[in-house]
């Protein structure tokens, strides 16, 4: 078992004015290699959810477990949580400091109390895994396009090895091919290393092409947690929470709700062509 | 209806320091923009698009050829002011375009500084604040806004100004769904209530099907130009220049291509679901 999280509760700013419940009893389990989507709209707790993953934030009550181990003891060496752990922030690039792409890289490895061969290892493999060329490894990060400098930040992470790798929106603000790249690149981290990937993000398209499960959040609690095609056949529930089900699945489903027999559990282009092409060949 | 934009044989180049290798950004552009126009400005990272859209109010200028707002060339630095109160710009982080502590007071900085009598500029930010549904919020701090209503504020402080035009650098791009839809819903309603003339540039094909016209641009050309219709039907060409088409858009293509006769044009779900109810009801009959 990768994550558990036992009634999970935080508030924010307690006692103050301001004080605000962002998770409400939050229970959760997530198995090694999963690969999880996590959605809900701005507000409804799953950043807040994301920084207890590495002990960013603190529970004010409850339990998070990582491999076993309770990150929530005042003894458990948060440093190793971490190298366990790798979250990548939305817009990372923001996050990127240093002259050169290869020091940038190095930064969290570095920290790790390994060789400098070790190192350099981790930052070409690293580098390889999101698919950048080595010419870029000497100079400034700043010098890289938008798309460019999101793989650097992202390989900063995997240059740690993490067993886990939350990404909270890491294809924000990139055009479709630079998106593509990036999907893939995750896809294939999940595959190849059996890495466990949470996934935060907007797009009920990418979420649904990409993930096992989805955890949906509303209002600090987790609202719905299943297979994709289960959680996008409640539209209605999830239109509730200010979130949407991808294209092709209002398609499906007007097209049930006009009598037409559809399976009810479809949520990609190439699942409803499958479909339709049998519901169409019956003649 | 008159002309608000028009360019002629545009030209932009950027140089790289290190190298000194100049790059051409813009290459030869021509485009036709009329007053009261809703058009969608599409193309990759690093296709000119946003280089484009910094000509409009004279924050670049050509390298090459003559860009014309309501016919003032804005190489002339005589319209230069004009020409910046004809076209308004929003850019894509609402965080980096908001500048007082309360939100009436941000939507006031433009007008202030042109000069204006401090009853009209009441006038104005009431009305720029009503217009984007932002009105109750006037004492708010902007900072504790949401996303979608900051940019909403962002907004509203191009209004206040007074623009013909209002330019759009992909403004939902850091934004959630619902923030999205608010801001989409405002800029339509700016062009069909307010005539005024909008260029919106964006990576989400659901933003564009909504607009009068598409300009999709490639290697600092303008490579297509048609309603979103035309455009969207050339499925393989957009996919060519790294463009999405809607996924609606993306079925139809595909079961065409496995030899079922849909319709060639379709964009919105409820245009998908009509034709697959009536291709699924001949074939049972």
């Amino acid at each position: 078992m990768s994550i558990r999280i036992e009634n999970l509760n935080h508030i924010y700013m307690p006692g103050s004015p301001f004080e605000k419940q962002a998770l409400k009893d939050v229970n959760l389990e997530i198995k090694r290699g999963e690969f999880v989507g996590l959605i809900g709209h701005t507000g409804s707790g799953k950043s807040t959810l994301v920084q207890h993953l590495n002990g960013l934030l603190k529970p004010t009550s409850g339990k998070v477990y990582i491999n076993d181990i309770d990150i929530t003891d005042k003894k458990t060496n948060l440093k190793e949580v971490r190298n366990k752990v790798g979250l990548v922030f939305q817009y990372p690039e923001h996050q990127l400091f240093e002259e050169t792409v290869y020091k940038d890289i190095a930064f969290g490895p570095t920290n790790m109390n390994l060789t400098e061969e070790e190192v350099e290892e981790r930052v070409y493999e690293a580098l390889k895994t999101v698919g950048l060329n080595k010419n870029v490894l000497e100079k400034s990060p700043f010098e890289l396009s938008g798309g460019q400098k999101r793989r650097v930040a992202i390989a900063g992470v995997l240059a740690m090895k993490p067993d886990i790798l939350v990404l909270d929106e890491p294809t924000a603000g990139l055009d479709p091919i630079g998106r593509d790249e990036i999907l893939f690149q995750i896809k294939a981290l999940h595959t190849k290393l059996d890495m466990t990937v949470i996934l935060v993000s907007h797009s009920m398209e990418d979420i649904a092409r990409m993930v096992d499960r989805i955890i949906v959040m509303h209002k600090g609690s987790v609202a719905m947690n299943d297979k994709p095609g289960a959680v996008f056949k409640k539209d209605r529930q999830l239109e509730e929470m200010g979130l949407s089900v991808p294209q092709i699945t209002h398609v499906v489903n007007k097209l049930r709700s006009k009598g037409i027999h559809i399976r009810d559990d479809i949520f990609t282009v190439h699942q409803a062509k499958k479909e339709l092409l049998k519901l169409l060949s019956r003649q | 209806m008159g002309e608000m934009i028009n360019t002629i044989n545009v030209d932009y180049t950027y140089s790289h320091e290190e190298n000194q290798k100049v790059e051409l950004v813009l290459n030869n552009v021509n485009l036709k923009v009329d007053k009261g126009e809703f058009i969608t400005i599409l193309g990759h990272n690093g296709s000119g698009k946003s280089t484009l859209a910094k000509h409009f109010n004279a924050l670049l200028l050509p390298a090459g050829g003559t860009v014309f707002i309501k016919h003032m060339d804005t190489s002339d630095e005589n319209y230069r002011w004009d020409i910046r109160q004809t076209v308004g710009m929003v850019f894509q982080n609402p965080d980096n375009q908001i500048v007082a502590t309360i939100v009436e007071e941000d939507v006031a900085f433009g007008p202030e500084n042109l000069g204006i009598l401090p009853s009209e500029i009441r006038e104005r930010v009431d009305y720029a604040l009503k217009v984007v549904g932002m009105y109750e919020y006037r004492k708010h701090a902007p900072h504790l806004l949401s996303g979608g209503q900051k940019q909403r504020i962002a907004i509203a402080g191009v209004i206040a100004m007074k623009p013909e035009c209002i330019v759009l650098d992909e403004p939902t791009a850091m934004l959630d769904p619902i923030g999205r839809r608010e801001v989409l819903d405002t800029i339509k309603k700016l062009n069909k209530e307010e005539g005024i003339t909008v260029i919106l540039i964006t990576h989400y094909m659901d933003e564009a099907v909504e607009s009068d016209r598409i300009v999709v641009m490639e290697k600092g050309n303008i490579v297509m130009d048609g309603s979103p219709k035309e455009v969207f039907s050339k499925v393989e060409k957009l996919k060519e220049v790294g463009l999405d088409v809607p996924q609606v858009t993306e079925l139809a293509y595909e079961l065409r291509a496995a030899g079922v006769n849909v319709r060639q044009d379709i964009l919105t779900v409820d245009e998908c679901v009509d034709e697959l109810a009536r291709l699924i009801n001949n074939a049972e009959l």
